[in-house]
């Protein structure tokens, strides 16, 4: 296999961390919606929980863009 | 057709050299003035004529200031008011370089990793030497021993607790750098889609990407919004670490 191809493939294996960060967000939006809908009272001061942790977990994908994208354009 | 990082570039202005370092003036320097300007002029037009009963200009300026307020009483309570200043300045900063960065043509200099990087390990070293005077250096030491946890898990424990108390300023710093700069490329990317798909298709086809990029920029200003939050709520929550010393 050449260096070109390898980046290549490299770069698209890297991308494939995405899937766990996807797993994450849809699990922490689900237990928003479950915890609003039993108490809709307290939409107010889980949004802002949800929102640091929806911004903590999508920052992990965001790694492993970086990833392949230093593979692509870098090396 | 130009590369979706060409963006990022940073074209010397101004060159200036001092003992043989490299000190140009940048784009990047031109943003961070810029949004330093803004910030000023937003808050001495919000201040120009306070009033009881504020102007529309005093009271988002007002809302700013409660937003960080209520920040920093939630996640560090009291002690951590006397960090008002820092955090409120931190949080406008980046917000309004992040906000800045999606003009057209214009220069997010939160997508380059020097920048970021360099406040946030500014925080940690705060954040430590805060620790370290306020509990001295054996009671700090101990915050990496967790207390309740059976002696031979410790040698496991320690290590842990101490890399993940170092990679705080990378973790910080990647967030802020990798958000900004994968969503422009995003956004180029999906730019030059519309180039070419409305080159090929007499312009009808690049009308779904531009539906979508327009949806994007409206997301990508959402995402400005939240790791400016982001950024200064973790480090209200590192203060908090320093502080109390759980």
């Amino acid at each position: 296999m050449d260096i070109e191809s390898a980046k290549l493939l490299g770069a698209g294996i890297a991308v494939l961390g995405v899937i766990g960060s996807g797993i994450g967000i849809g699990s922490i939006f689900s237990a928003f919606i479950t915890a609003v809908g039993r108490n809709p009272e307290a939409r107010e001061h889980v949004f802002t929980m949800t929102m640091l942790g929806f911004a903590l977990v999508e920052a992990l994908a965001l790694f492993a863009l970086i990833i392949a994208l230093l593979l692509l354009f870098v090396f | 057709m130009a590369s979706p990082l060409s963006q990022f570039e940073i074209k010397t202005l101004i060159p200036i050299e001092v003992f043989g370092y490299d000190i140009s003036f940048t784009n990047s320097s031109l943003a961070m003035l810029i949004t330093i300007s803004s910030i000023l002029l937003f808050m001495i037009l919000g201040l120009k004529s306070s009033n009881i009963i504020p102007s529309r200009k005093q009271s988002l300026l007002e809302l700013s200031y409660e937003f960080i307020a209520n920040m920093i009483l939630d996640n560090v309570g009291k002690s951590g008011m006397k960090y008002l200043s820092f955090i409120f300045s931190l949080f406008m900063f980046i917000l309004i370089g992040n906000l800045l960065g999606m003009f057209p043509y214009s220069f997010t200099w939160t997508s380059h990793i020097i920048v970021t990087f360099s406040i946030a390990f500014f925080i940690f070293l705060a954040v430590t030497i805060i620790a370290i005077s306020k509990h001295g250096l054996v009671k700090f030491l101990k915050f990496f021993a967790p207390s309740g946890v059976p002696k031979p898990m410790l040698l496991l424990l320690v290590p842990i607790e101490i890399i993940s108390y170092l990679s705080r300023p990378i973790s910080l710093s990647v967030r802020l750098f990798a958000n900004m700069m994968a969503g422009h490329t995003l956004l180029k990317v999906i730019g030059g889609f519309v180039f070419v798909l409305g080159a090929n298709s007499f312009i009808i086809g690049g009308a779904l990407p531009v539906a979508f990029l327009v949806a994007l920029t409206g997301l990508e200003i959402v995402i400005a919004f939240l790791q400016a939050y982001v950024f200064a709520i973790l480090t209200c929550l590192y203060i908090n670490d320093a502080i109390h010393l759980h």
